[in-house]
């Protein structure tokens, strides 16, 4: 895990799909265990009931658009997801996911180069997506390495306090105005 | 070797940052000039508590609006708003405003916290609306504002930059929100994801700050990290109003020559009334084709439409006229302030004589809070939202619109192309 490789079933998603849809609005006051079970009600109803530890999401473009919330990465970790691939994504959700600790790559050309229920293997850190049916390996966009090393610390919360400990180093060393 | 010459957002996050000479790709922490965070700052409150040991560095940089669900609906709810309550007392939080002042975004501008060339950061997408006063806004995590409050910074990524020149002149009927309209409709949802955007042009320049406002906070349905209109004499003057001392101390201006990904030129003379239908807000078309589409319920309101300028808007459509007896109004003033100046002026005796109901200044029904519809009902919007689910029912409708067209729709019962009754 901790070297971001993961290999698993696929499931898919569409194009353009607001975070209001990844969990609607009314499903977050449920226990998150609860609401995982309605991700993505509408645009794969099949994705909640039946989805196991370890699968991986491929979405189409734009994913996680409309606001910035948050609680939509957390419901897709509560899922059980290992990993979430997309096209490309909104730039708030890609934010939110390094942040709240959702492994994510944007791959272009991801979406046709997979049927739901083909194996993949995703190497995050070398930026790649492997089809196990076709042999296809998927180049995606690369990550800054500090997102990665954000989310091996459990994501920005939970390495704040080293950057509040960086900040404070690079204060005290700072000794011009 | 010549400086290069730089983008509104290079500049911003050079100044943010301290880093001399970015180019887009690079990423770099700053330090943003105001952390703002709405109702979800019970969100950010309970993230902090659980950061053993940490402090807040700059309690004057943070910006606190009870807008979303307020007044509070519920006890659970009550319980959120008091948290955020005793937490500002508790840390001293001078910009901490409760439920009677009206969405973040408006409220922020009208106290003189959005500042030219400073970096905002907020928990809200619509935070790219700071750049109608040439500040840099950009919306955030509830994470991520957290981190902002204990450590001071926060990573960007330096943004490509796009120019859109706004040229012509606006014909009768037609308003900046059918510009953007019109642009969401072309370049698409995604038209420009993570570009820091520039509105340029002499149309962009001959518009008002209210106008500014409605432009920069529908670019954040492009995609974008932020948007920016050139301060001018109209920028200093609005924030000498706002007690804003010496407002053009950080002002920044993108330099000629500048590298921009996209440029583009649009003359919008010949531009009609555009309306965004149901469910994406890029699925936009001319008025003229969906005219005469049935509604139930009227919203003028939210951080795209909600300003004293786009109330007036709706009532001088709506002076002397009554509403459709199967169409309700609603009308939520963007702020207090709005509110306050609308009251004054006669504005809201005009809207509520022609059959509207006020409600109080905040978020209101663009959030889910009140105005909900019932499955198979239809509004017609002046929001900037139109998702299913939004408002009520996920088999609903919402279409978006300037006020105008909101409000001669709500006089005809049915989509209305507003020039029918600018006579």
């Amino acid at each position: 895990m901790s070297n971001f490789n993961f290999s698993g079933k696929c499931w898919v998603a569409g194009d353009y799909i607001p975070t209001d849809q990844i969990i609607k609005a009314d499903r977050v006051f449920l226990p998150m265990a609860e609401a995982a079970k309605f991700v993505l009600e509408d645009d794969n109803p099949e994705f909640g009931k039946h989805v196991a530890p370890g699968d991986i999401l491929v979405a189409g473009k734009h994913f996680g658009q409309s606001s910035g919330r948050a609680v939509a990465v957390k419901a897709l970790i509560a899922t059980g997801i290992s990993c979430l691939v997309a096209e490309s994504f909104a730039r708030t959700f890609y934010r939110n996911a390094f942040e709240v600790g959702l492994p994510i790559l944007e791959a272009p050309g991801i979406r046709a180069a997979i049927t739901q229920g083909d194996q993949l293997h995703v190497d995050l850190p070398g930026g790649t997506v492997t089809v196990l049916r076709t042999g296809q390996v998927i180049k995606g966009n690369p990550i800054p390495a500090f997102l990665l090393e954000m989310l091996s610390g459990g994501g920005l919360i939970a390495v704040a306090p080293q950057l509040i400990e960086k900040d404070n180093e690079a204060r005290s060393g700072n000794t011009q105005s | 070797m010549s400086v290069t010459a730089k983008t509104f957002a290079q500049k911003a996050l050079e100044r943010g940052s301290g880093v001399s000479d970015l180019k887009p790709g690079m990423i770099v922490d700053v330090a943003p000039d105001v952390y703002m965070s709405h109702t979800a700052s019970w969100r950010c409150i309970k993230t902090f508590e659980k950061l053993k040991g940490a402090t807040i560095l700059h309690p004057e940089r943070i910006a606190m609006v009870m807008d979303h669900i307020s007044p509070a609906p519920t006890a659970q709810v009550a319980g959120y708003h008091r948290l955020c309550r005793d937490f500002a007392r508790k840390h001293g939080l001078v910009n901490f405003f409760d439920v009677n002042a009206g969405i973040a975004h408006l409220v922020l501008m009208e106290k003189g916290l959005v500042r030219p060339g400073e970096i905002l950061i907020g928990t809200d997408s619509h935070s790219t609306i700071y750049g109608a006063l040439g500040s840099f806004g950009t919306g955030v995590g509830f994470s991520e504002l957290t981190a902002a409050w204990v450590t001071g910074t926060l990573w960007m990524l330096v943004p490509e930059s796009m120019k859109i020149n706004l040229d012509g002149r606006l014909s009768k009927g037609v308003y900046p929100k059918d510009i953007m309209l019109k642009l969401i409709g072309d370049l698409t949802a995604d038209g420009a994801t993570y570009y820091s955007l520039e509105f340029e042009g002499s149309l962009t320049a001959s518009l008002s700050i209210s106008e500014r406002m409605t432009l920069c906070n529908l670019a954040m349905e492009l995609g974008t990290k932020n948007a920016y209109v050139r301060p001018d004499e109209k920028t200093y003057e609005y924030l000498a109003r706002a007690g804003v001392k010496d407002p053009a101390r950080n002002a920044l201006l993108p330099d000629a020559g500048a590298q921009y990904a996209k440029v583009l030129d649009i003359d919008i003379s010949a531009l009609e009334p555009q309306i965004a239908c149901p469910h994406v807000v890029d699925n936009v078309k001319p008025i003229s084709a969906v005219a005469g589409t049935k509604v139930d319920q009227v919203f003028i309101g939210s951080c795209a439409n909600a300003k004293y300028d786009d109330l007036v808007e709706a009532a001088d459509i709506l002076k002397g006229k009554r509403i459709a007896d199967s169409v309700r109004l609603l009308v939520t003033p963007g702020s207090r302030e709005t509110m306050k100046q609308a009251a004054d002026n006669g504005i809201l005796s005009t809207l509520i004589d022609a059959g509207a109901l006020i409600t109080n200044p905040g978020c209101g029904a663009c959030a889910g809070d009140g105005g909900a519809m019932d499955k198979g009902e239809v509004t017609i919007s002046t929001a900037n939202r139109n998702f299913r689910g939004r408002m009520g029912s996920y088999d609903a409708e919402i279409y978006l619109a300037s006020p105008a067209t909101a409000a001669a729709s709500a006089i005809a019962g049915v989509i209305t192309d507003p020039r029918e009754m600018m006579r």
